[in-house]
């Protein structure tokens, strides 16, 4: 009998290539966070570049050295805003319908449904935006109150778009409430409305808490809708029926141009782009400690 | 056994069958049960006791597969008739689960809760909400241990703590019966006990119906007992019920004395 240590190089080999993977999404994120924050380092060096007129000028005119970044700001909060009004409601009712009221056989045909809305690419929502939502709150409010680009137009559509995201997650947090609250609630002469209302979703809060903020986050991001449909320069408004341009908006129309690498309005876009990065960041670590919580609640 | 139509039974059940998809899992059984005692279901694992005490205020209806045939009578009224609405039984048929479970909330909440939701109104002439609460609370035995850490969550305090605030919780509605499914089954025997000294306490304002697996349990605290077993289709059946002491020193059926002499089962 051989008990002594065999080698065994295909073991070996397949633990390398899996630590490999681990490390390269972390060697990507690091080389982003390089890329675009050295970029921005060279704008915010700039001596034309105030950090305090950065943070609070209402002008974003590269042309004329003016960089107050709270037009594309406020027109990406505008956009999220709506986004909100419509995902959070309706994916919540989405949840709590799939998860509490619907019988299987209709949550067998509603959820493949849904994940086709999230496969929807978002150009095709950017579509929908421009030729069914802008005419239809063209219709509703006037023409000359709407602009063909607006905020609100791109917002409501990427409400849709985000949707699904914010059901399936608050669906999840719903069905991992303990079967044995709700049978309590019950046993206690609770109708389905209070229980579902009053113990079901109190017990998932954090977890939709958890969908709101990553939601919140993904609208923020969001480019092709907003790109297509909200307006193309930036506009400090809080008129959501006039255009205004968000900060990934602005990105993208202005790196589609024809702009001299290493001058400022190229740099500028590094400024945008980190901001942004800062924004989401801090969205995605709220939210994973909310969900860290919510998960050692129930163990 | 009494005859049906008495008027201190809190339930006459009648040819009762339920059943999971195609299996019977409970097979007629009639049973008529006294008011104001302590009546336990015993026998072996799977011989249907649960389903048959979750049929006696309807929280079978929460498993789809579950479908109920015959009558439960609950003073004079069918719970299974067409128009009658589940949601009003369980206000009066209260349940006490096998894995304590109380709500996510403050202990004083779990109870106000209940209290609220079945329309509790503190007035004039009754006892305000905190004081239903603490009512509650020393009824099921836990006031004193929990009187100072009324705002902590109901999660915060020990299992058989947990399982007398659920009771708290459910005396909060008022109801006329609880059905208690083997509730000190998850505990220690200290809190085992406990439970088991309340349930005696409890009978003297309610109708205490009691799953347990554990004979010594059923002997200890029920006036009256049931023993049920499986049938050779392993659907479960009634064979004896009588009072606790007769059926423990006197059984009549011999699969009743093979299962207390711990033969079987």
């Amino acid at each position: 009998m051989d008990l002594s240590k065999h080698s065994r190089p295909a073991e070996i080999l397949i633990k390398a290539f899996l630590v490999f993977c681990g490390f390269f999404s972390i060697l990507i994120t690091v080389g982003i966070i390089y890329e675009v924050g050295s970029e921005a380092l060279l704008f915010f060096s700039n001596p034309q570049v105030n950090l305090w007129k950065f943070f609070t000028g209402t002008v974003w005119q590269p042309q004329a050295q003016e960089f107050g970044i709270l037009p594309l700001v406020n027109a990406t909060f505008m956009t999220t805003l709506f986004a909100m009004m419509v995902a959070l409601p309706l994916g919540l009712g989405v949840a709590m319908y799939l998860s509490e009221y619907a019988t299987p056989r209709v949550r067998k045909v509603l959820k493949p449904v849904l994940e086709v809305l999230a496969g929807i690419p978002t150009v095709v929502y950017g579509y929908f935006a421009l030729t069914f939502m802008t005419p239809l709150l063209r219709q509703i409010f006037g023409v000359d109150v709407v602009n063909i680009y607006n905020t609100a137009s791109a917002g409501l559509v990427m409400g849709i778009l985000i949707l699904p995201l914010v059901a399936s997650m608050c669906e999840d947090a719903l069905s991992a409430v303990p079967q044995s609250l709700r049978d309590a609630s019950y046993a206690l002469g609770a109708t389905k409305f209070e229980t579902v209302v009053k113990i079901v979703l109190p017990a998932a809060i954090s977890g939709i808490a958890a969908a709101v903020i990553v939601a919140f986050s993904r609208a923020v991001g969001e480019t092709m809708i907003v790109a297509m449909a909200a307006g193309a320069g930036p506009n400090f408004t809080f008129n959501p029926f006039k255009s205004a341009e968000t900060m990934t908006g602005h990105i993208v129309r202005i790196s589609g141009g024809d702009l001299s690498y290493d001058s400022i309005d190229y740099n500028s876009l590094f400024a945008i782009a980190i901001l942004l990065f800062l924004f989401t960041l801090t969205l995605n670590v709220i939210s994973q400690r909310i969900v860290r919580k919510y998960r050692r609640k129930y163990e | 056994m009494d005859s049906p139509n008495n008027s201190e039974n809190a339930i006459e059940v009648s040819g009762l069958n339920i059943y999971y998809d195609k299996f019977r899992a409970v097979k007629n059984v009639s049973i008529a049960i006294k008011q104001k005692k302590v009546t336990a279901f015993i026998g072996p694992s799977g011989c249907g006791k649960s389903t048959m005490l979750r049929s006696l205020n309807r929280m079978n209806e929460l498993i789809p597969s579950c479908h109920t045939e015959g009558k439960v009578d609950f003073l004079g009224q069918d719970i299974y008739a067409p128009n009658v609405d589940p949601v009003e039984v369980r206000k009066r048929i209260g349940m006490v689960f096998q894995k304590p479970n109380p709500f996510p909330k403050s202990i004083y909440e779990n109870v106000a809760w209940s209290a609220r939701i079945n329309g509790f109104k503190p007035g004039l002439g009754r006892p305000s909400m905190d004081e239903w609460v603490e009512i509650c609370l020393r009824k099921a035995a836990l006031w004193d241990e929990v009187k100072d850490k009324l705002h902590q969550s109901g999660l915060s305090i020990s299992g058989g703590q947990q399982q007398r605030l659920c009771i708290a919780r459910t005396i909060a509605v008022q109801p006329q019966i609880i059905l208690m499914d083997e509730p000190a089954s998850a505990l220690d025997p200290i809190a085992t006990l406990k439970i088991e000294e309340l349930m005696r306490e409890l009978a003297d304002e309610y109708t205490i119906i009691v799953v347990t697996h554990n004979m010594q349990q059923a002997a200890r605290a029920s006036d009256y007992t049931a023993f049920f077993t499986m049938d050779e289709d392993r659907s479960g059946i009634l064979v004896e019920y009588d009072k606790t002491e007769k059926l423990y020193t006197n059984p009549s059926d011999s699969k009743t004395e093979a299962y207390i002499s711990g033969r079987f089962g």
